[in-house]
């Protein structure tokens, strides 16, 4: 498992690697686990089973709901499972749980939540899928586990074809009879075939069990459609308030700044011309006052527009502005730039601030002595890769700068994921669908 | 001298000319975008551009495009870009060729009308002018840096005036020390930095670069 956070219901793929051989090993060890899970499921569809059957004693039916729920959690152990096992990520379907009144008894509470848990469609999309699912996966994760298993038994047949004869058995393997020496030779290679048959099949059985289960386990068109309302009424919101606060800011800063600069200024300057006629030293030390004054002013326009829009990313876009940005950081930071055009603006901005605030982490916690930006454009994302090989363990749960990024990003329906092993090296990858313009072609 | 200007703002460039001409400069043009420059620059073949950075149409880096294409047509021709910020990405595109003759000024710099005349002077006679802000800028980031690390503190605070653009004297002047150590120090300066012994002037002009560089 790697520490990737991201939105719910969306996740940036892992990239592959190991081995075939290896892959594919691993792959029917998945195979089996979902075997062990089919019990499960059989198990609790069971328990489901009699909890009705003997629902006219009533107090049955008090393990329902708990039942129920249980249900529900070894459906999201299925969806998981399906996005790291199989390569088929499944949304959670289920609508946000409100919270019980902690004032209300214990019976109460109990009936809030299982009448939420029964109300809610998707736990009985989650039942059927359960009860169909040990076929299912007898039938799918299971098929190429078996032929492998099966061409191992076929491997080891010399190790034990003469103790089956003498027993007496009917000893076929495949198509060969093995009543001798040369057929329990021959089924070497059969079997070695079938373990190869067997592994080779692992992968695409996973999938198709993976695509299966989201067919049943993913949220309905309208769900997700409830879900994505929600969303983008939660993003809107930090965006109103984010952009507000920066407002706010802004005036503050213009208001304590170059404002109060402006007004000094003045008032020197109506100084310096009452004394003019009388005494030119004074009103030219006055005026050399009003001179430093604009000067300061105009430096912290200079610094509040940086804040606001970077003068490189306004001129040349993301790829120049993050190289001028690692320039300013004072290290050597190895920056790779193949964007073949220019995101629009709004996505270049909050690309670039959440590039800059990833790289004030990397100086102020990963110890690293080498640091990459890596930019992309795959699939119609913007993808930044910035990494370091620092000691790691960055948790994203700690600290609000990786959540301001977060929420800078979702306006967006960005995203962003972190691996942090400890022991390093962490790389943060955001992802920002948009569109690119084709780039700008000199006048000249 | 002769200068060509380009700069979008009325009120800059008017002042800009009347500024320049009371130093003695006869401003052979004024223009407001980067085409015009390079028509400009083309046809009085001045001493030295002032050149300002965002310029119409595109009000990006459209006159430092210009700047660097004038500079490809008339080699070594003198430069000196002003804007309200100071990048040192476009400081480094500025000195890249290594030919000197570069200035890269805030605007805030033509209020001492006197050290910008002096400036321009500089640059039109092969010389650079960074603007202390990209210097001190680069000072924050090479604060622990091992290509430079070989430079005492007092070498370092040479080479970042000369980097300004001032000449030794200036220098002495500003450090109070005589001018003969400030030789001492840049020779210091040049072999440390491994520069070959050349006309003065460029090397002053490849130091810089290897601050700048890298």
């Amino acid at each position: 498992m790697t520490g990737n956070t991201a939105a719910p219901g969306k996740a940036i793929a892992p990239r592959q690697r190991g081995s075939w051989i290896g892959a594919r090993l691993l792959g029917s060890v998945h195979g089996l686990a979902f075997v062990g899970l089919a019990l499960a499921e059989a198990g609790l569809i069971l328990a489901l089973a009699l909890e009705l059957s003997f629902a006219i004693f009533v107090y049955p039916l008090l393990f329902i709901p708990p039942t129920l729920l249980a249900v529900r959690r070894l459906a999201s152990v299925v969806r998981r499972l399906s996005g790291e096992w199989c390569g088929v990520p499944i949304p959670e379907p289920y609508r946000p749980f409100r919270e019980p009144s902690p004032r209300a008894g214990t019976w109460r509470r109990f009936g809030q939540a299982s009448g939420q848990l029964i109300t809610e469609p998707a736990t009985w999309r989650d039942l059927l899928w359960m009860t169909l699912d040990p076929l299912l996966i007898w039938l799918l994760p299971a098929i190429p586990v078996t032929i492998a298993g099966w061409g191992l038994f076929g491997v080891l047949m010399p190790a034990y074809w003469d103790p089956i004869v003498q027993a007496g058995g009917n000893n076929w393997y495949a198509f060969i009879p093995v009543t001798n020496w040369l057929t329990a030779l021959l089924s070497v290679p059969l079997g070695l075939a079938f373990i190869a048959l067997g592994l080779w099949l692992v992968p695409y059985f996973l999938r198709w069990y993976g695509q299966a289960a989201r067919s049943m386990l993913a949220p309905t068109k309208q769900v997700a459609l409830e879900q994505q309302v929600v969303h983008l009424s939660e993003t809107r919101a930090e965006v109103v308030d984010t952009g507000a606060a920066e407002i706010r800011r802004i005036e503050r800063d213009l208001h304590d700044g170059a404002q109060a600069r402006l007004v000094a200024m003045g008032m020197t300057l109506s100084a310096a011309e009452q004394v003019i006629d009388d005494n030119p030293a004074a009103a030219r030390a006055l005026l050399l006052e009003a001179r430093d004054s604009s000067a300061k002013a105009l430096t912290e326009l200079r610094d509040l527009v940086r804040g606001i829009h970077p003068p490189v990313l306004a001129d040349r876009g993301i790829g120049e502005a993050v190289r001028a940005l690692a320039m300013d950081t004072g290290r050597n930071i190895q920056v790779t730039n193949e964007l073949p055009g220019r995101p629009p603006a709004p996505v270049e901005s909050a690309a670039y601030f959440a590039v800059s605030e990833l790289l004030a982490n990397v100086s102020k916690h990963a110890g690293a002595s080498h640091v990459w930006i890596d930019m992309r454009y795959e699939r119609g994302m913007l993808r930044i890769d910035v990494g370091d090989d620092g000691q790691g363990g960055a948790d994203p749960s700690q600290g609000t700068g990786l959540r301001g990024i977060e929420r800078r990003l979702s306006a967006f329906d960005g995203i962003l994921a972190l691996s942090s092993p400890p022991g390093g090296p962490t790389v943060a990858t955001l992802e920002l669908p948009c569109e690119l313009s084709s780039p700008k072609t000199s006048s000249f | 001298m002769r200068v060509v200007i380009a700069e979008d703002l009325f009120l800059l460039r008017d002042g800009l000319i009347r500024m320049l001409e009371a130093h003695g400069f006869e401003v052979a043009a004024a223009v407001d975008t980067g085409a015009g420059l390079l028509a400009a620059v083309d046809e009085h073949r001045p001493d030295a551009a002032v050149v300002d950075v965002r310029l119409p149409p595109t009000f990006t880096d459209e006159g430092l495009r210009a700047a660097l294409e004038a500079r490809r047509r008339v080699p070594g021709l003198p430069v000196l870009v002003l804007s309200q910020y100071v990048e040192q990405i476009y400081a480094r595109e500025l000195l890249a060729d290594g030919s000197g003759g570069v200035g890269y000024l805030l605007k805030d710099r033509v209020f001492d009308s006197a050290q910008f005349a002096d400036a321009l002077r500089r640059v039109a006679g092969g010389g650079t002018a960074m603007d202390p802000e990209v210097i001190s800028r680069l000072l924050a980031r090479n604060a622990d840096d091992s290509d430079l690390g070989g430079l005492s503190p007092r070498e370092r605070e040479v080479l970042e005036l000369m980097a300004e653009g001032r000449s030794n004297a200036a220098i002495a002047q500003r450090m109070v020390i005589t001018e003969r150590a400030v030789a001492k120090h840049t020779s210091s300066i040049f072999t440390k930095l491994a520069l070959q012994p050349s006309d003065d002037d460029n090397r002053r002009v490849l130091a810089v670069l290897a601050y700048l560089g890298r």
